[in-house]
């Protein structure tokens, strides 16, 4: 089933991960399985932060050797990072598996990522001068709490609850995906794509990397396909409504946007809420209203439609 | 036709077999000849409109919610005023009573589903499949609603003055659905009978799989009729009587 849910100050930094943070919590009965953030800091000049992990969390149950094993991984990922000459400003160790760190590098991005996914285990979550990619195995709470979420500001933010239907149950299959390699960019989706393998297969061929066999991961890829071929982010959800196949409502959001589309027949579900200072989504109303203490109006988007809002 | 009993006039003083609004419906009412004497439904109460009590839903889950209202009834509440409902779920279902009910706020999904006898109100707006299989009584909901809108009702009147989703009136088999507003794709899927009044706009496949005594009025626009269609008319015209243009009419006039 999967919950999903997205919110976009305007003009205005908010405490979005408060705020996401107890939408997914009201969403938790669409999916347990794991939870997701993508969540939106204000920028720093000439700096990225750089989201990874170096293990799956069931990895950690395999024996004492895994300890051992993922320091050598993690000195291999330095060693790399220094290599290809990426300034690492500051590092956080935030579990055993999962790294936080602010760096500069101004060589070329999708370089850089494939070199350091090569390393067995590791694979970049998110890389973006606003964006940090969240996820693991738990609920809203298990995962904010473990990477300290409440209180994150942020301009917006997109976040997901997932019920395992087509893929396992690991943080690689866990929403949200990063567009690789556009920095920034980050989708979370809630259905079910019939023509996945045709079009991975296309994507592939193109020279694009899926980290998983979840269908929503090529949303991601998709999109930034399109925008890599020139195109808008309202043009490339656009195309996606007649080109990808299946019941989907997706949110999409970048540097200073938040998107949402729904497939042509609108199997499946959102609430919007707007107002001049904000914009929230969700899958069902209780998340949205789990942020205000008053009653607000909301209204279902149609069938085929795409939205975007700018911050 | 025979003489109503006692229990028979019950049933009928509480307004179980009288139509709400103006709508006409197309649900089989039972015959006093045919049926020896039950008209009334199972576990319902006598209550007393006047009757008015406040139910604070914040911390309560919906079984609880539920529950409380029928404890209510058999108080003899027949108005209950629900507040703080916050779009939870599956909140005011299975009443098979005559009863007010006001809902100050908006509801979740299934909101007054499996109803059969009370009159809603609903200040906010609904999720999806809100009065799902619902047999009589009103619901009346003053801003949206969500997909999947009267699903499967078999009677009564379910008004949302706003818009409303995909799939609105999705195997209805009876009753009247009227949208002050829109509404989106295949509504009238495998609609059976009963009527449906938009008096916005109608998203695509309108009456997909319909069958034959479905009437639907769209006032504006109509993005396309279901191939499989037998009684629809882009115009909205064609539907069976000028009572229902009339009713229509009125309708709009007072929303």
């Amino acid at each position: 089933m999967c919950g999903i849910a997205g919110i976009i100050h305007r003009n205005k930094s908010g405490d979005v991960g408060t705020e996401m943070t107890s939408m997914l919590r009201a969403l938790k009965h669409r999916g347990p399985d794991s939870t997701g953030f993508a969540l939106y800091g204000e920028p720093a000049e000439g700096e990225y932060v750089m989201r990874y992990k170096i293990a799956e969390q069931e990895e950690l149950s395999s024996g004492f050797h895994i300890h051992k094993e993922l320091e050598e991984r993690k000195a291999l990922v330095d060693e790399r990072l220094r290599g290809l000459g990426v300034e690492i400003l500051s590092e956080e160790a935030v579990t055993e598996y999962a790294y936080r760190c602010r760096i500069k590098f101004d060589g070329d991005m999708r370089k850089m990522a494939d070199f350091i996914e090569d390393v067995d285990g590791v694979e970049i979550l998110s890389i973006g001068e606003g964006l940090e990619l969240v996820k693991d195995l738990g609920d809203a709470d298990v995962v904010s709490d473990q990477y300290s979420l409440n209180g994150f500001a942020g301009t917006h933010g997109l976040g997901h609850t997932r019920m395992a239907t087509e893929s396992d149950v690991d943080i690689r299959s866990a929403h949200p995906y990063w567009a690789y390699p556009f920095k920034d960019v980050s989708v979370v989706h809630n259905g079910q794509l019939t023509n996945y393998w045709n079009f991975r297969r296309q994507l592939e061929h193109r020279g694009h990397r899926f980290v998983s066999n979840c269908d929503s991961e090529l949303i991601a890829v998709y999109l930034a396909d399109k925008m890599e071929q020139g195109k808008d982010l309202e043009e490339s959800m656009t195309d996606s409504l007649s080109e990808l196949d299946g019941a989907f409502t997706y949110l999409v959001a970048t540097t200073d946007k938040l998107g949402m589309a729904k497939d042509t027949m609108a199997a499946k579900p959102m609430v919007i809420y707007e107002s001049d200072d904000m914009v929230v989504l969700a899958s069902e109303e209780v998340a949205i209203r789990s942020i205000f203490p008053h009653e607000v109006d909301t209204f279902d988007p149609y069938e085929g439609e795409v939205r975007v809002w700018e911050r | 036709m025979g003489t109503l009993n006692d229990e028979q006039h019950k049933s009928y003083d509480m307004g179980m077999h009288t139509e709400q609004l103006s709508g006409r419906t197309m649900q089989k009412f039972f015959s006093l000849d045919e049926d020896g004497g039950r008209f009334t439904q199972p576990y319902t109460h006598e209550v007393d409109f006047d009757k008015k009590t406040d139910l604070d839903i914040k911390d309560m889950e919906a079984s609880e919610v539920n529950t409380k209202m029928r404890e209510l009834m058999a108080e003899g509440y027949g108005h209950i005023v629900i507040k703080n409902p916050l779009a939870k779920h599956s909140i005011c279902v299975g009443i098979l009573n005559r009863l007010k009910v006001d809902i100050e706020g908006s509801l979740g999904y299934f909101g007054c589903g499996l109803i059969d006898g009370p009159n809603v109100r609903i200040t906010g707006r609904v999720g999806w499949s809100c009065a799902e299989n619902m047999m009589s009584g009103t619901v009346v909901i003053e801003k949206n609603a969500g997909s999947t809108f009267g699903a499967a009702i078999r009677g009564g009147d379910l008004v949302c003055k706003g818009d409303v989703g995909s799939r609105t009136g999705i195997d209805q088999k009876g009753g009247t659905i009227i949208v002050g507003g829109d509404t989106g794709a295949l509504s009238g899927f495998m609609m059976q009978r009963g009527r449906m009044v938009v008096c916005g706009n109608a998203g695509k496949d309108l009456g997909e799989d319909a069958f034959i005594c479905t009437s639907a009025m769209v006032d504006d626009y109509c993005e396309g009729l279901a191939v499989d269609r037998l009684l629809l008319d882009a115009e909205g015209r064609d539907v069976g009587s000028a009572i229902e243009l009339i009713a229509w009419g009125r309708i709009k006039a007072s929303m």
